[in-house]
């Protein structure tokens, strides 16, 4: 198994996709540094990129990735391994080039210009963004055969969460907005992972926006070794989940 | 060694495979023919299981294959579209299928000579053009001394030198007792290289007999001509059925 | 000027009386052993110098013309009983004593020291320790208030009365005092014509500063940190604030300042970082506020409907969550010439001034100061979107509320 994934991993590293992914977060990271001398504020506006494009690049690659290696998939399924074995080096090979990726783009530059703690949040949120929604798209890449509806559905996947979501929680908040709601929208944040990613950002790097009682209740919670554990637990539920139904798909399904 | 019991395939409404019955033995060499979307390929991916049945059975050897992998080590698969990772060399490609078989241990480089392939080990797979991808595919198919080979169109895209080789390799590969099963268009190829014919028509098994049965059957001494009658005479009795 | 000519004519009058009285020294080695003994004892213009160990003597009244002055700082303990020094006098100077457990009390404002109807008093070095009230003035003027050092450490505010509290005085100095852990820093009720200078108001249970009805002072170089509430002022005119800092006020209803019903004020050169709430202004008129540095806080600036006639000029706004809310749609006072670091516009002409007018309100600042919950959406792709419609077409936010000369560089107000 390792020497398949190895040669996948590989292979994908050599996609101009990859390379060009890498090439813009080294670019934006750098052009970020040259604009800005704060690095709280470097931080910030690169919290945007990897909130944004991230699971973007992620569905994207990922469902063509697939669709484009459907043959070679098949003629792997005609030899003698298992599927699950064929399958998950197919999705770790594809994640960790993925991360890889983005642990050069955002990291090096942070390297050149010495990064601190907030950072390395920064990148560890990242490669949680990019298994997540790698995970997500294998799971539209199974759930059809047809490859535009399987980008269709990652997008809507990617959409849904950096947009729609949020949409419908300021609804809710504002709808009871009578009511104490800090519980209530903290378990709507646990449904959406990038949600969950940029609180926990918010928490390191943006203080001041939590102000107020209920500012308080969130830093208490997210705070404390139980939020840590709780976020990052919930995040590494949304990459198991998504991979693992796709993989009981998978299983049965026809290629 | 193959035995297909009853076997149905449905893609939702659509019946790709009917009742297909079939007993395929060690040492002969089987000429899967039949119109486009007739359900061949459906046939060769339930045997390699890349397709689960909807119902039936296939037994490998005596033994059910369904949720097995392990009796396709016995099988060399020649896909009729070779795609691999664009940027994957030749050779990994080699070493990463002869790493998943690694209880091979002496394998059969004769094609990977004779196309020459050694040369071009170094090269990616996305500079390489359909012909030369064919000629991995049938390597490949043949690296590990299988005992069954399903070969899907294998001399579709080659040129005539290479044809000659792979038909050559195939012949040898009959005599010396493997299972072969060949789909293809070129029906003089079959002729040379099949022994068995097995005529599939809208997912049922039409025609299962030998190529010399077939020939004199149908008074016709090469086997397109052979085919050709039979399809008419089937679609004859198919054309009485429906207007009785 | 007037402080100058003052603290000229004061150190002539007390080199004067200096020159003329004896010394009466105190101690367990001397022949004069406690302090309400010496002040028995002394007469206008004399000093009493008391050296260093602790005295247990209940209420201390001062009623003279005396210089009181420790050495090594000797401990006036009240026992957690007494107030330790109650003053009622003119020409006084009280120096180097160290004052610790004051008797506490709602009824009675037990102090340190309690300056009564006085005149002319300097209050110097001393220190304070688990006071109740540590300096406490009551219908005084002309009194001096410096380098002292109050420190208590109550656990909630009723337990703790104010470091530095003045009732009904004026012409007031507090000068580099160190304040922490009291009810309010310093506390102010109708004082007026008071120089409040270089004082360090740090970790109180309420305000690091808090007064009312007291026009007409001037607070400079100040620092208020770490305050429950911060600073509040109410109800007065003709406030200097300058050059003050205030940092870190952190909390559900903390304000670096929170000005309320203030007029005819100037709040200048001062420092807000950090805070929940940089400025608080309900009901404020005619109040400069310029060259002020805005970093880092909840809200910059909450301007309530109820002011007018302000004007918020050269003040830089950096780093601040939200930077400027206010709650209304009309607008009566003048923003102009600040620097906004999210301003994107450009200037072509090269004057330093932006082209195009900067509009501070955010849309989503107004939702989150109607519904706080609505925080947990901040720097989502989402509120991205929503403030970038909102400045393109206004719709909640007052259309006219912009600065119509924002900088295009952040002011360096150190030159």
């Amino acid at each position: 198994m390792t020497r398949v994934i190895r040669y996948i991993f590989n292979d994908i590293l050599r996609t101009r996709f990859i390379l060009f992914y890498t090439g813009f977060l080294l670019l934006s990271t750098f052009a970020l540094f040259q604009l800005d001398s704060d690095f709280g504020k470097i931080v910030l506006s690169l919290l945007n990129i990897v909130l944004m494009v991230v699971p973007l690049v992620s569905v994207v690659f990922t469902t063509i990735h697939f669709f484009s290696s459907y043959e070679f998939i098949e003629l792997m399924l005609a030899q003698p391994i298992n599927r699950k074995v064929i399958f998950l080096s197919e999705y770790l090979a594809v994640a960790s080039s993925l991360c890889m990726a983005y642990l050069i783009g955002v990291g090096i530059p942070f390297i050149m210009f010495s990064a601190g703690q907030n950072v390395i949040s920064l990148l560890v949120i990242g490669v949680f963004l990019t298994l997540v929604f790698v995970s997500l798209a294998f799971l539209s890449s199974v759930l059809t055969r047809d490859k535009s509806k399987a980008i269709g559905i990652a997008l809507l996947f990617w959409f849904y969460f950096s947009l729609i979501y949020d949409g419908f929680v300021l609804w809710i908040i504002y709808t009871f907005s009578d009511y104490p709601l800090e519980k209530v929208t903290l378990t709507l944040i646990a449904f959406n992972p990038v949600d969950l990613a940029r609180i926990i950002m918010l928490l390191q790097l943006d203080i001041s926006a939590l102000m107020g009682y209920t500012g308080a209740f969130y830093k208490n919670f997210f705070g404390s070794n139980m939020g840590v554990l709780f976020s990052s637990s919930i995040l590494f539920l949304w990459a198991i989940i998504p991979i693992y139904i796709a993989l009981r798909i998978f299983h049965k399904k026809d290629l | 060694m193959i035995l297909i019991n009853e076997l149905c395939k449905k893609f939702g409404k659509l019946t790709v495979l009917d009742q297909v019955n079939l007993n395929l033995s060690a040492g002969k060499s089987y000429a899967l023919v039949g119109p486009n979307g007739s359900g061949k390929t459906t046939l060769i991916k339930s045997v390699l299981g890349t397709v689960r049945p909807s119902s039936g059975l296939i037994q490998f050897n005596g033994k059910d294959i369904a949720n097995e992998w392990k009796y396709r080590e016995q099988i060399g698969y020649m896909p009729q579209i070779g795609r691999y990772p664009e940027n994957m060399r030749i050779g990994e490609l080699i070493d990463m299928m002869k790493n998943i078989r690694k209880e091979v241990k002496t394998v059969d480089e004769e094609l990977i000579d004779d196309f020459k392939l050694y040369k071009i080990y170094d090269k990616r797979m996305h500079t390489l053009s359909g012909g030369t991808r064919q000629k991995v595919s049938a390597s490949l198919a043949f690296l590990f001394h299988a005992p069954v080979l399903i070969l899907d169109e294998p001399t579709a895209g080659l040129d005539p030198v290479s044809v000659e080789i792979l038909k050559e390799k195939i012949l040898h590969e009959r005599r010396v007792g493997k299972l072969i099963i060949i789909t293809s268009h070129i029906l003089s190829d079959l002729d040379e290289l099949s022994t068995e014919m097995v005529y599939i028509f809208e997912g049922k098994v039409q025609y299962n007999n030998s190529i010399e049965a077939l020939k004199e059957e149908t008074h016709e001494t090469r086997l397109n001509k052979a085919v050709t009658t039979l399809i008419k005479q089937k679609e004859l009795l198919n054309s009485i059925t429906e207007h009785l | 000027m007037k402080k100058a000519q003052l603290f000229f004519l004061i150190t002539i009058v007390l080199s004067a009386l200096n020159s003329q009285g004896k010394t009466i020294r105190v101690g367990s080695a001397e022949s004069v052993s406690q302090i309400k003994q010496a002040i028995a004892m002394a007469q206008s213009g004399d000093t009493i110098l008391v050296r260093a160990g602790i005295y247990r003597e209940g209420n201390i009244i001062l009623q003279k013309a005396i210089v009181l002055m420790g050495e090594g700082y000797p401990v006036l303990d009240g026992e957690n009983e007494y107030e330790t020094l109650t003053v009622h006098t003119k020409n006084a100077v009280i120096k180097g004593l160290k004052f610790i457990n004051t008797g506490t009390g709602s009824i009675e404002d037990k102090a340190a020291i309690k300056i009564l109807d006085s005149e002319n008093l300097h209050i110097l070095n001393n220190q304070f320790e688990n006071t109740f009230f540590g300096i406490y003035l009551a219908n005084s003027s002309h009194i001096w208030i410096e380098n002292n050092e109050l420190t208590s450490e109550a656990e909630a505010e009723h337990q703790i009365g104010n470091g530095i509290h003045l009732w009904k005085c004026h012409h007031i100095t507090i000068n580099e005092n160190k304040i922490k852990g009291h009810r309010d820093g310093i506390y102010f009720e109708f004082v007026t014509n008071s120089l409040i200078t270089n004082n360090y108001s740090e970790g109180n249970m309420r305000y690091g500063l808090h007064f009312m009805f007291s026009h007409n002072d001037e607070y400079r170089d100040n620092t208020f940190i770490n305050n429950g509430a911060g600073v509040a002022v109410m109800y007065t005119k003709g406030v200097k604030m300058i050059n003050n800092h205030f940092i870190h006020n952190w909390g559900s209803s903390s304000y670096g300042l929170l000005l309320k019903d203030i007029s005819d004020s100037f709040v200048t050169g001062n420092e807000f970082v950090e805070n929940s709430v940089g400025i608080h202004l309900e009901g404020g008129s005619r109040i400069q506020f310029r060259e002020n540095e805005f970093t880092k806080n909840g809200y910059a600036f909450k301007l309530q409907a109820s002011c007018d006639d302000n004007v918020i000029e050269r003040n830089n706004f950096q780093q601040n969550t939200f930077d400027l809310v206010t709650n209304g749609s009309l607008v009566l006072n003048k923003i102009e010439s600040n620097y906004w670091d999210r301003y994107e516009g450009y200037d072509l002409n090269r004057d330093q001034v932006g082209d195009v007018p900067y509009r501070p309100i955010s849309m989503y600042g107004m939702i989150v100061e109607r519904m706080p919950t609505a925080v947990l959406l901040w720097r989502s792709f989402l509120v991205f979107l929503l403030d970038r419609a909102e400045k393109a077409i206004p719709v909640i936010t007052p259309e006219n509320l912009k600065d119509n000369l924002p900088s295009m560089k952040a002011y360096d107000f150190n030159k």
